[in-house]
C-alpha cells in the first residue's frame, strides 16, 4: 500500500519508519501545556497597556501559542500580573487566582509586581505580587515593552516544557475568615462591622519588605 | 438642584467692564459671610465660616455665575483643617474663585455642599476619606477610595503608616431580593471584568434587564499619589508620577499640568520653542488616548477583539514609536522638564518630522475608516444612538469636562479657554456635539483626533523653519526650587479627559505641604448612576466605555 505523499513530512522522516513516538505522559503533558497558555484577560494598570499591545497586530503574542485572551478566570492557565496591586484588590485578585483551575502560572509584569516599584512608599500599595502570590517569572520595566512580556511569556513555556516548575513564594497574605484571627486591638475594633465568617485578609505593613 | 447656565442668566454679579472679575463685588455679594480674603496665585478665596458653605456656594452660583465646581480639596496644618472650594465658569474658566473653609482641630467639620453642586458628593468623601473632615449634611459619607474597614486618614499628619490593616472579601450573599416591594438581582461587575476598563467595580441591582441603581467602588488602583508627590522634590522627583496617573499613553498631558502649576507658582517663563514641542508631544499623546478609547469603545460594543481594536492598535504603535524617538520611551516619558523639556528633538530633525508627517498624512483617510467601520454599523447605532443620554445641566452640576462634556454640547475647553502653551497661536477648533449620547461622544473623539492633527501639522512646520540658534529647550531654573512658604495655587490644563488640575500648597521648602490631584475621570465617572439607572444592562457598559475612564487617574 502506497502512503499519501503528504503525511511523508519533514518530522516522519526524522522519525524513520516507525509512526510511533516513545515519551513520558508527563513530559508530553508538559509541551502540550507550554505549548498552548491560554491568558486571563486581566488588567490592572499601566502595565495593562502594554499587555494589550503584546496581544495585538505587531507584537502578536499568539505566534507563540500563548495568545488567547480568556475572560474567566476558570478557562484561563496563565495570569499575567499587569501592574500596582493595592491593599483592596489585594483579595481579589486572591479570588481570582483560586478560580484557576490547576496547572496555574503566573508571570508578574513590571516593577509594581516586583516590589511595589515606584509606589513603594504608599500607605496602600502592597510590596509586590508575591506577597499574594507564587510567582514563576517577573518581567521587570515600567512598564516593560511588549518585546520583554513577549520574552518573559516564552521563558515561562520554555520552563513548562521542561518539567520545570519552582514558582518562588514568599510568606503570603492569606485570605482568612474573620473569626479565626488571633486578638488584636483592630479585630476588636472592627468586631462589630465585620461577621466572623467572612473572609479577611490581614496587612502587617511593618513585616512588609 | 438644577443649575442655570451662567449665560443665559442677564444680570451676573462680580464682572467688570473689560470682562474680568471683580472680586469686590463678589466680597460685597456674600457680604457677611466672608471672614477674610486670602490670595491664592490663580485668584483670589474668600474665607467662610463652615456652617455657612451651603449659603455662600448658593450664591455665587445662582448670582455670581460660578457654575463649576473643579474641585474641593482637604488638607490639615499644623493647628486647623481646612477646605478649599475652588470654583470656575464654563463659559469662561479663566472667572475662579476659591472658597476657603477651616474647622478646628478637635473636630474638622463642615457643611456640605452636595445640595448645590451634585460633583460635591464624591469630592466630600475622598476628602474625608483621605484627611478626615466630616461633612454635615452629605447624604452618604462614607470612605471611597480607600476599604470601608481602613483606620485612620492617610493623609492627616498623626498617620501611623506601619499600623495593621484588615480588609474584607464578603462571599456567598444570596443576590435575589424578593420581597413584596422589590423583587430585584444584586450583581457584582467587576473588579475584574473585561468591560470595566480596569479595576472598577460596580454594585449594580437589576430588575430583570434594567438597572435600578449603580453605585461604582472604586479604589482598587489608588496608589496614593498625593502622598508620594508630597515626599518629592519640585524640580526632578515629581515629573515622573504624572505619567502614571492618566496612563493610556497620555503622559505628556499629565506632566503637562504638574508643569503648569509648578511654574505659574514660582514663576518660569518656558521658551516659545520649548512650548511648541510641548503643544506637540501632548497633542500626539491625545491622538493616542483617543485611539485607546476608540478601540476598547468597540471593544465593549462588539465584545470581541474586532478589526476596530486591532487597527486602533496598529495606530498607537506609530504614535508610540514617534513618542520614543521623541523621548526615549514609549508610556512613561518624564520628558518635561520645569522651564522647557528635556532634550531638543531627535537627530536627524528632518527624518523625525517627516516620520510624524507621514503619519498625519494618513489621519484624514484612517478617521474615514474608523468611522464606516462603526457609524454606519447598524449594531453600533442601536447601542449608541439615544441611550446613555447626559443633559448638559446634568454634567455642569456633576463639573463634567473634556470629551464628554463636550459631545453634551458644554463648549468647554481649557486649551482655548485659559490660553497655556502655544494653542493660541495655532489654528484649530473645539469640537462638540449637541446629542448628550453615547454616539455624540464617539463623534467628538473622532473629531479632536482631527483637530489635534491639525495643530501638530502646524507645530512642526513652526519647528522645520525655527532659527537653529533660537532652539531654546529649557528656561533658567535654578537646581533647587523653594517656593515662597503658604503660596497656594490650583491650575488645570485639558487632558486627554478633561480638565486635569493641580493644587499645591508649598510650607517654604524643596517639597509641596499639599498636592492634590483634581482628576478629570474621577467627576466624570460619578454621571454614571445618572446615565445608567432606568437603562438597559447593555447600555450601561456602553455607557461607562464612552465615559473612557482610566482607573489610574480616577484613583489616583
Amino acid at each position: 500500500m502506497t502512503t499519501d505523499p503528504r503525511l511523508n513530512s519533514k518530522l516522519r522522516e526524522a522519525f524513520g519508519s516507525s509512526p510511533f513516538i516513545l515519551t513520558k505522559f508527563d513530559s508530553f503533558m508538559d509541551w502540550v501545556r507550554g505549548s498552548s497558555l491560554f491568558l486571563l484577560q486581566f488588567g490592572i494598570a499601566c502595565c495593562s497597556i502594554e499587555m494589550m499591545h503584546t496581544f495585538a497586530v505587531k507584537h502578536d503574542l499568539d505566534r507563540f501559542g500563548a495568545g488567547v485572551p480568556r475572560a474567566s478566570p476558570r478557562q484561563a492557565d496563565l495570569i499575567i500580573v499587569p501592574g500596582t496591586i493595592v491593599s483592596k484588590f489585594a483579595p481579589r485578585m486572591r479570588r481570582v487566582y483560586d478560580q484557576m483551575p490547576e496547572p496555574k502560572f503566573v508571570v508578574g509584569m513590571g516593577s509594581c509586581t516586583i516590589s511595589g516599584g515606584p509606589f513603594h512608599k504608599g500607605y496602600n500599595v502592597v510590596k509586590g505580587v508575591e506577597e499574594i502570590l507564587p510567582v514563576d517569572i517577573h518581567v521587570p520595566g515600567c512598564p516593560p515593552r511588549p518585546e520583554a512580556l513577549v520574552y518573559g511569556i516564552v521563558k515561562l513555556q520554555e520552563r513548562i516544557i521542561n518539567g520545570q516548575r519552582s514558582p518562588v513564594t514568599v510568606d503570603p497574605y492569606e485570605l482568612e475568615k474573620f473569626g479565626d484571627l488571633d486578638t488584636h486591638e483592630l479585630i476588636e475594633q472592627l468586631a462589630d462591622q465585620i461577621a466572623e465568617n467572612d473572609l479577611v485578609m490581614r496587612y502587617n505593613w511593618s513585616d512588609s519588605p | 438642584m438644577s443649575s442655570t447656565p451662567a449665560s443665559s442668566q442677564k444680570n451676573i454679579v462680580g464682572i467688570s467692564k473689560n470682562g474680568t472679575l471683580d472680586y469686590t463685588k463678589l466680597e460685597k455679594l456674600l457680604g457677611p459671610l466672608v471672614l477674610q480674603k486670602e490670595d491664592h496665585v490663580n485668584a483670589p478665596a474668600f474665607v467662610i465660616r463652615p456652617d455657612s458653605v451651603e449659603e455662600a456656594l448658593t450664591l455665587l452660583r445662582d448670582e455670581a455665575g460660578f457654575d463649576h465646581l473643579s474641585c474641593v480639596t482637604a488638607q490639615e496644618y499644623e493647628d486647623r483643617f481646612e477646605s478649599i472650594y475652588h470654583l470656575r465658569k464654563y463659559d469662561s474658566p479663566q472667572h475662579e474663585l476659591g472658597i476657603v473653609v477651616p474647622s478646628p482641630k478637635n473636630n474638622p467639620w463642615n457643611q456640605s455642599a452636595c445640595s448645590v453642586f451634585r460633583t460635591a458628593d464624591w469630592h466630600e468623601r475622598e476628602a474625608y476619606d483621605l484627611v478626615g473632615i466630616n461633612y454635615e449634611g452629605h447624604p452618604d459619607l462614607r470612605r471611597i477610595l480607600l476599604p470601608d474597614t481602613w483606620q485612620g486618614h492617610p493623609l492627616s499628619l498623626d498617620y501611623d503608616q506601619n499600623k495593621p490593616q484588615l480588609i474584607t472579601l464578603q462571599e456567598h450573599e444570596n443576590p435575589l431580593r424578593d420581597t413584596d416591594e422589590e423583587n430585584t438581582m444584586f450583581i457584582n461587575i467587576g473588579p475584574h471584568h473585561p468591560a470595566t476598563h480596569g479595576v472598577l467595580h460596580l454594585k449594580t441591582v437589576l430588575d430583570g434587564e434594567h438597572v435600578v441603581s449603580v453605585d461604582p467602588d472604586i479604589g482598587y488602583l489608588h496608589r496614593c499619589e498625593e502622598q508620594m508627590a508630597q515626599g518629592l522634590n519640585y524640580r526632578y522627583q515629581i515629573m515622573p508620577y504624572p505619567d502614571r496617573w492618566d496612563y493610556a499613553s497620555a503622559g505628556l498631558l499629565n506632566e503637562w499640568a504638574y508643569a503648569r502649576a509648578a511654574e505659574d507658582l514660582v514663576n518660569i517663563e518656558v521658551p516659545e520653542y520649548a512650548e511648541i514641542i510641548r503643544t506637540m508631544g501632548a497633542e500626539l499623546c491625545r491622538i493616542c488616548a483617543h485611539f485607546l478609547a476608540v478601540g476598547t469603545f468597540a471593544l465593549d460594543i462588539y465584545g470581541d477583539f474586532t478589526a476596530i481594536f486591532m487597527y486602533a492598535m496598529r495606530d498607537r504603535e506609530i504614535v508610540q514609536s514617534i513618542l520614543e524617538d521623541l523621548t526615549g520611551q514609549r508610556m512613561m516619558f518624564n520628558y518635561f522638564r520645569l522651564g522647557g523639556v528635556v532634550w531638543d528633538l531627535p537627530e536627524p530633525r528632518d527624518e523625525f518630522l517627516s516620520k510624524i508627517q507621514k503619519f498625519l498624512d494618513k489621519i484624514p483617510a484612517g478617521i474615514q475608516e474608523y468611522s464606516e467601520l462603526m457609524t454606519t454599523n447598524e449594531i453600533f447605532q442601536l447601542r449608541c444612538v439615544g441611550t446613555g443620554i447626559l443633559p448638559p445641566d446634568v454634567a455642569r452640576q456633576y463639573g463634567v469636562t473634556g470629551p464628554v462634556a463636550r459631545g453634551s454640547g458644554i463648549d468647554y475647553d481649557l486649551r482655548r479657554d485659559d490660553p497655556y502653551g502655544y494653542y493660541e497661536n495655532l489654528d484649530w477648533n473645539v469640537v462638540t456635539n449637541d446629542g448628550c449620547d453615547i454616539y455624540s461622544r464617539f463623534l467628538v473623539r473622532l473629531g479632536e483626533v482631527e483637530q489635534s492633527a491639525k495643530i501638530i501639522g502646524q507645530c512642526i512646520s513652526l519647528l522645520e523653519s525655527w532659527p537653529e540658534e533660537d532652539r531654546i529647550i529649557q528656561a533658567n531654573v535654578p537646581r533647587t526650587i523653594k517656593p515662597p512658604a503658604d503660596a497656594e495655587i490650583y491650575r488645570a490644563v485639558e487632558a486627554a479627559k478633561g480638565e486635569l488640575g493641580i493644587y499645591i500648597r508649598s510650607d517654604g521648602t524643596q517639597q509641596p505641604a499639599r498636592f492634590k490631584i483634581r482628576s478629570p475621570c474621577f467627576s466624570n465617572l460619578s454621571t454614571l448612576s445618572e446615565m445608567a439607572t432606568g437603562g438597559l444592562v447593555p447600555d450601561l457598559i456602553a455607557a461607562l466605555g464612552s465615559l473612557d475612564i482610566v482607573l489610574g487617574e480616577v484613583d489616583r
